[in-house]
């Protein structure tokens, strides 16, 4: 394999990549980077501050309480939308008329742009004139997710769960339909009862595209911003304003130009280390 | 053990059945002795799967029944049948160990686990699986898998019938021989009923004793391998068994005799009547064949030289005869003649044999 012959003329091939990169990515990026370690009064006169912005982010109460709003609500999301899209794809029919019915009800959500959501939940919610919250008043539990933290978090996840299960869905429908009918039969055989089926065949057939839909799920959850704003605007009070909300609010609410990227770049950190450790161990565990 | 009758089977994958095409499977009536090796051999789409899967339980036929040791199972769940199959991709639980892949049949029916170790430590054994027995099952090459299939179905004691679907199609061909020997072994060892599906004649002769041809369908030929290859039933079994197949050839009967190619043709059995209705062939193998000088004039147009053997090719009014002869036999360079072996030679109406025999 050695007598390949080098043609160094092939790097300008790389090149329109490398600068569609260069202006979509790390342009941006360094620009981020660059605000992080200077302050600036306007003008575009800067001056050098170093680590400065990071230490004040990470030593921030403020900081600290939306990254754990943030790991709760995505950890409440996973919790709930994979196991539910796990159940979802099981119980779908897997030939039929039906089939296209199902996948066309569920891709339904995911079409929706992120802020009609928002709006769509907040009218659906409010508790004199939304559907959902005259329903929940006329049970006689008193509900009012402009005022109550609890009930805002609660239709924050629901919202959530109804716009993204359906991703999990189709991800996992997709392992359950690549699995050769051979599978079920011979589990038949071996008298294999449903939840060894789902266990030892379904489950590791589907191993693949789950931890595709968790890692998809978990980024998109962790940034989320435009859904919680349009409905709750990150209230009552703070209870939820999730990284990006707050980012925003520093960046420009505030036009903390500075702590916002260093805040920035510890947000973007964190999105890529649980990624990478995540990724690492499903496929070392893979490769056993 | 069982033995397995089949009454008057049909399949159709339709709700409504229009036309005969609309069936996979058109009549099928048979039995299968207890502790016989059977093949079902046909082409693809001949309906063998679906048998197969009728028997297991798998598919509920449209029409007839399955009998095991007279007790009709036709609409009895898989898991009561205790029946083995296996597939023609390998399934293994991925997740498994090869062992905890061969106790599963076990667990899922409460065995005790000193017991289960005791049947997958023979098991194992029978198949030279011992030393991978610690292993992942998923690291397996496409063999070892094929044979955990296998040893899935085999670690039950209560197993009536093993089935085998194409079961070598993924294995490498040395490795193919080796588990074919492996499998008539295990059958002389274990003594259940065996079916085994394919298409492949070398495999359906050298494993069954009794070979189950099936074409469109509907079973055309049940025979041992002599049987077919000297008394084919049916046209399309003279074709698809040996190589190359079963001369076919057209002709006529006048006053009681075959006529082709201006030629009396003898038969073994000659025609009851004078005048038959339906398309006449006359059938005969190419071994069956020889160069004679009184015979009926040919054209050679090709020789092949397999080593032991020659095939050739000859034409005759555009209709092809192959002879087989011996490597040494010379092969005549003008005026070839050629002539059937009459106790091999059988007469077809509607592609099935004329025979008073049977």
């Amino acid at each position: 394999m050695n007598d390949r012959t080098a043609n160094p003329r092939a790097w300008w091939f790389v090149l329109p990549v490398l600068v569609l990169v260069a202006f979509n990515a790390l342009i941006p990026l360094m620009t981020v980077v660059n605000y992080s370690v200077q302050e600036t009064f306007g003008d575009n006169v800067f001056f050098w501050e170093g680590l400065k912005w990071f230490e004040q982010v990470l030593n921030s109460d403020r900081f600290h309480e939306s990254f754990l709003r943030q790991l709760a609500f995505t950890g409440m999301i996973l919790a709930i939308e994979v196991p539910l899209g796990i159940a979802v794809a099981l119980s779908m029919p897997r030939k039929g008329p039906w089939v296209s019915v199902c996948l066309v009800l569920m891709a339904l959500p995911l079409l929706i742009p992120w802020n009609v959501v928002g709006a769509m939940w907040n009218i659906f919610a409010l508790p004199d004139i939304g559907l959902l919250g005259r329903m929940i008043n006329g049970m006689g539990i008193d509900y009012n997710f402009t005022q109550q933290p609890v009930a805002a978090w609660l239709t924050t996840v629901l919202m959530d769960v109804w716009h993204w299960t359906s991703l999990v869905v189709l991800l996992a429908y997709a392992g359950l339909c690549s699995i050769p009918d051979a599978y079920y039969q011979a589990a038949k055989i071996d008298g294999a009862s449903a939840w060894a089926v789902f266990r030892y065949i379904q489950l590791p057939k589907m191993k693949r595209v789950l931890t595709i839909a968790i890692l998809l799920r978990f980024m998109d959850s962790f940034m989320i911003y435009t859904e919680p704003f349009v409905l709750t605007g990150g209230g009552p009070g703070n209870t939820t304003t999730f990284l990006s909300i707050d980012l925003v609010k520093i960046a420009l609410g505030q036009f903390d130009l500075g702590p916002a990227a260093a805040m920035s770049l510890i947000y973007f950190l964190v999105v890529l280390l649980v990624c990478w450790i995540f990724y690492t161990l499903t496929m070392r565990n893979e490769s056993q | 053990m069982a033995k397995i009758a089949l009454q008057n089977l049909k399949h159709s994958y339709m709700t409504r059945t229009t036309s005969a095409d609309d069936w996979a499977l058109k009549e099928v009536d048979a039995v299968w002795e207890n502790g016989g090796a059977y093949a079902l051999l046909g082409p693809s789409g001949c309906g063998k799967t679906t048998l197969l899967n009728i028997i297991s339980g798998l598919l509920v036929p449209t029409e007839g029944r399955v009998l095991f040791d007279d007790i009709d199972v036709t609409d009895t769940p898989t898991i009561e049948r205790h029946i083995a199959q296996v597939f023609q991709f390998p399934v293994v639980y991925d997740t498994m160990t090869v062992y905890d892949n061969l106790a599963f049949p076990l667990r899922n029916r409460g065995v005790a686990e000193d017991k289960i170790a005791s049947r997958v430590q023979t098991i194992a054994k029978m198949l030279d699986l011992e030393s991978s027995l610690k292993r992942r099952a998923s690291g397996l090459t496409a063999d070892g898998k094929q044979k955990i299939s296998l040893g899935r179905g085999l670690v039950r004691e209560d197993v009536n019938v093993i089935m085998f679907d194409e079961p070598l199609t993924v294995i490498d061909p040395h490795l193919k021989w080796l588990l074919r020997s492996k499998l008539k072994e295990l059958h002389q060892h274990v003594g259940a009923t065996m079916i085994y599906v394919t298409h492949d004649q070398t495999e359906a002769l050298t494993f069954a004793d009794s070979v189950v041809v099936m074409h469109d369908g509907a079973v055309v030929q049940v025979g041992s391998p002599v049987e077919l290859f000297e008394h084919p039933r049916h046209t399309f079994v003279g074709h698809f068994i040996g190589s190359p197949g079963m001369n076919v050839l057209p002709c006529e009967v006048h006053d009681g005799s075959v006529i082709f190619a201006d030629a009396v043709v003898t038969t073994a059995t000659p025609p009851a009547s004078n005048s038959i209705d339906g398309r006449l062939e006359i059938g005969v193998r190419p071994e069956f064949v020889r160069f004679d000088t009184g015979g009926i004039a040919v054209e050679i147009v090709k020789v092949d030289d397999l080593g032991r053997v020659q095939i050739v090719e000859t034409h005759r009014d555009g209709y092809t005869i192959k002879l087989v002869v011996d490597e040494d036999q010379e092969i005549p360079s003008e005026n070839p003649r050629i002539a059937f072996n009459p106790d091999y030679t059988r007469l077809y109406v509607d592609k099935w044999v004329v025979d008073h025999e049977q």
